[in-house]
């Protein structure tokens, strides 16, 4: 043990960094195939489990009806709209709901702000779960939502790539189907294993509730248990993000070591990246899915990169003077493990945190911004990643239809007027709100009260509320106390336009593509499944993102970045 | 009755149904499932890692705590017990302000950057005190000793863990005030440090609480 430890320091932080990505890139791999090809079998088998079969009575839906894009929608919003209110009572009944360790009910406005945000599967923690959110809110309210929000981002992917794979029928399979295959086959199954793994090394699990431990000096100190590490597992693997304690994933009880926080990294990464070749197996190119995952890939690895070389860098006069950037990070990971959570939680929708992004270094908390900024497509949430990057691989084979003057097509469908109007009412929709939002706060007189740095931090950290609030993120320059009406309000309503309008035009979308008649390729098609088109996404991404957000991000983290 | 509104309606019952048998699932049956298995394969992890020494609760060994002395009149915040191993600081820690029936410690950060006045002047003061504090006879540190992790607030305020450096730079003092030998508590300070998972997964470190645990066994031996 001790010659072990002794080797293991002389290995430098940098090094073990750069191991950890490495196996973690090793396990995504070793997870891509078999994870994409079941999702692709479940997304469109026959046949249904037992269990399904009660929960389609129980609905009293024929999980054979075929839907198209308006009925497919109308579920997804139904669904949406009884587990906003569902949840929202919830909160506000928790003073009289037994099993809840006596805690009161929750204020509307930051009930609202925690219901909208579970349910649009952004999970902003405007609460600090330890001492607001007793155990029936926590286990059949936040974490009911972390399984079936995620399911319907899922669904709604797997819709619009059903639109790309059929011809002439506008039909794109069946929500309440999707919805339920997504929970069964694949979260649960994934979780329940996940959860006794984080349990092994420490995540707890119980339902002893607040009880008193002894401590080393005398004395007791009160702490809370849970059912933390059932909570947890869904938290990253549908991409969610909100923690059961204030601190999220760098509370020793939702991620204990080493090997969790690598392990939780995995389990936000593995589906955004597997759904590529689900992707990739139900449209038949294979080809078409790598092009995509090569993308995400490339965005990941260059974001993780600079990160690491932000913070160990460790600008900033207080960082210099400390001797590192190790303020809001914990010991147990270091510089190199919490800068690879902090880019693959900003680069997807989960929001979950292992260090606090506020006291990054000003570059290091810009490129957390950015990775949002981008959409949350490299990989991105689970089913939002994949169609928010769909959209922009039809905004870039637009952009070459334009170069060379024709007809932009992809994957055999002609992508016209209609497609383009749609695809580009989807870019506009986040960063409307995003920027709207923050110019509002920044001019109406009370809001500003709440940024604790000022200066450009102030401004970054209600730049970064909105960016993560509309992205789905959930993250926080957490600096801003946002617990306010006007912030619970409006971070609230930017996180459900934020999911649920986008969700509308990629829905669209899908119907128009699905009643499309391919168009056989020829010499001039555009190679979509090669590395030139790949090349091409990932500057159409950096493009429309940089063009979007480069006054805003001059204003905050670059002027700070800057400065220092 | 008007189409839509029926529509509207069955749809929205369907909506609910579906919310209500999966929160059935996922929220009561999946948590259940799991507290089962958890308590019966990893009842010692499922609980909080509850730590004992001379047979009594001192904690939990993920949780960091506090070595203070009691709070002296005048003080506003308590003075460290420098008979033992001190943790990180914890600036980003607080008390439950909602039910406070309970006294609940909440787990956060600072969320200071890195060119807030109040984090700099809160890094020159905690370097000061480390320097100050760990001079001891014959040992006096120097300020490029002092790792980062000594002078810096963690992400959850309970961090369990400090580096190898800064526990190896509080084990005279830690000496002294127990009358142990350097060389003694030298050795607890490597039994207690754990390297990285398989080499290459998080950061070597040492953990605060079991740390003293062994001290206290230490000194009592004399």
């Amino acid at each position: 043990m001790n010659s072990l430890a002794a080797a293991s320091g002389a290995l430098s932080p940098a090094v073990a960094a750069v191991l950890q990505l490495l196996a973690l890139i090793a396990a995504l791999a070793l997870a891509y195939r078999p994870l994409g090809d079941h999702m692709a079998r479940v997304y469109s088998s026959d046949r249904h489990l037992r269990v399904e079969k009660w929960i389609y009575k129980a609905i009293g839906a024929d999980p054979h009806t075929e839907m198209r894009w308006p009925a497919y929608l109308r579920g997804v919003l139904a669904f949406s709209a009884v587990s906003l209110l569902f949840l929202y009572l919830l909160q506000r009944l928790q003073g009289s709901l037994p099993g809840s360790l006596g805690f009161a009910s929750i204020d509307p406005d930051q009930a609202f702000n925690t219901a909208a945000s579970f349910v649009a599967n952004t999970n902003w923690q405007s609460y600090a779960g330890e001492q607001a959110m007793g155990h029936v809110v926590q286990t059949a309210g936040l974490a009911v939502q972390n399984f079936v929000s995620a399911a319907v981002g899922i669904a709604v992917a797997v819709a619009l790539v059903r639109g790309f794979a059929r011809s002439r029928t506008g039909e794109l399979g069946n929500f309440w189907a999707d919805l339920v295959r997504g929970t069964v086959r694949v979260l649960l199954p994934i979780s329940v294993v996940g959860a006794l793994v984080l349990v092994a090394c420490g995540a707890i699990q119980n339902f002893s509730g607040i009880h008193e431990v002894g401590q080393f000096l005398g004395g007791h100190q009160q702490m809370n248990g849970g059912a933390v590490a059932s909570q947890e597992v869904i938290k990253e693997l549908g991409t969610n993000g909100g923690g059961y304690f204030n601190a999220n994933s760098a509370h020793p009880f939702e991620n204990p070591d080493g090997f969790t926080n690598l392990f939780e990294i995995f389990l936000i990464l593995v589906i955004p990246f597997a759904l590529t070749r689900t992707f990739g197996r139900l449209t038949g190119s294979l080809k078409q899915g790598y092009a995509i995952l090569g993308t995400m890939a490339v965005i990941w690895i260059g974001f993780t990169v600079l990160m690491w070389a932000a913070e160990f860098g460790g600008h900033g006069r207080a960082f210099e003077l400390a001797g590192g950037a190790l303020e809001g990070k914990e010991t147990r990971f270091g510089i190199g493990g919490s800068s690879l959570f902090a880019v693959a939680t900003t680069l997807t929708s989960t929001g979950a945190v292992d260090s606090f992004h506020s006291s990054y270094t000003g570059l290091g908390g810009g490129l957390t911004m950015l990775g949002m900024q981008l959409g949350e497509i490299a990989p991105g949430g689970v089913g939002s990643g994949l169609y928010g990057m769909l959209i922009m691989a039809v905004i870039a084979v637009f952009l070459a239809g334009l170069m060379v003057g024709r007809t932009p097509e992809f994957l055999g469908k002609k992508i016209g007027t209609r497609e383009i109007k749609l695809a580009a009412c989807y870019i506009l929709v986040t960063p409307a709100l995003v920027l709207c939002f923050t110019a509002a706060s920044l001019v109406l007189p009370t809001p500003p009260h709440s940024m604790l740095n000022s200066g450009a931090h102030g401004f970054s950290e209600i730049l970064y509320a909105y960016t993560s609030g509309a992205n789905n993120n959930g993250s926080a320059f957490a600096g801003l106390s946002a617990d306010t009406p006007w912030f619970n309000t409006t971070i609230g309503l930017a996180m459900l336009l934020g999911r649920f309008v986008p969700m509308v035009f990629v829905l669209a979308l899908a119907g128009s593509l699905a009643e499309q008649q391919p168009v056989p390729k020829t010499a001039g098609t555009l190679r979509t499944e090669k590395p030139l088109f790949s090349g091409l996404l990932v500057g159409t991404i950096l493009i429309v993102a940089g063009l979007t957000y480069f006054p805003a991000l001059a204003l905050g983290p670059l002027a700070e970045g800057l400065a220092s | 009755m008007n189409t839509s509104l029926t529509n509207t309606a069955r749809l929205t019952g369907a909506a609910l149904r579906a919310l209500l048998t999966l929160t059935v699932l996922c929220g009561v049956l999946y948590p259940l499932a799991v507290t089962g298995l958890a308590q019966g394969l990893f009842p010692h992890q499922a609980n909080g890692s509850a730590l004992r020494s001379n047979g009594k609760a001192v904690g939990s060994s993920l949780i960091g705590q506090r070595y203070d002395l009691p709070l002296k009149k005048g003080e506003a915040t308590p003075a460290p017990d420098l008979r033992w191993f001190q943790p990180r600081p914890s600036g980003g820690l607080t008390e439950n302000t909602v039910n406070t029936q309970y006294k609940l410690l909440v787990s956060g950060a600072t969320n200071r950057a890195g060119d807030s006045p109040d984090l700099i002047k809160a890094v020159e003061d905690a370097k000061a005190a480390v320097l100050a504090d760990n001079t001891a006879p014959g040992y006096t540190p120097k300020p490029s000793d002092i790792p980062a992790d000594a002078v810096t607030s963690s992400a959850s305020g309970m961090d369990p863990d400090i580096s190898p450096a800064y526990a190896r730079l509080q084990v005279h003092r830690v000496a002294a005030r127990n009358h142990l030998s350097a060389t003694e508590v030298n050795r607890l300070v490597a039994a207690h440090t754990t390297g990285r998972t398989l080499g290459f997964m998080g950061e070597p470190r040492v953990n605060v609480l079991e740390l003293n645990v062994a001290l206290g066994e230490a000194a009592r031996k004399g």
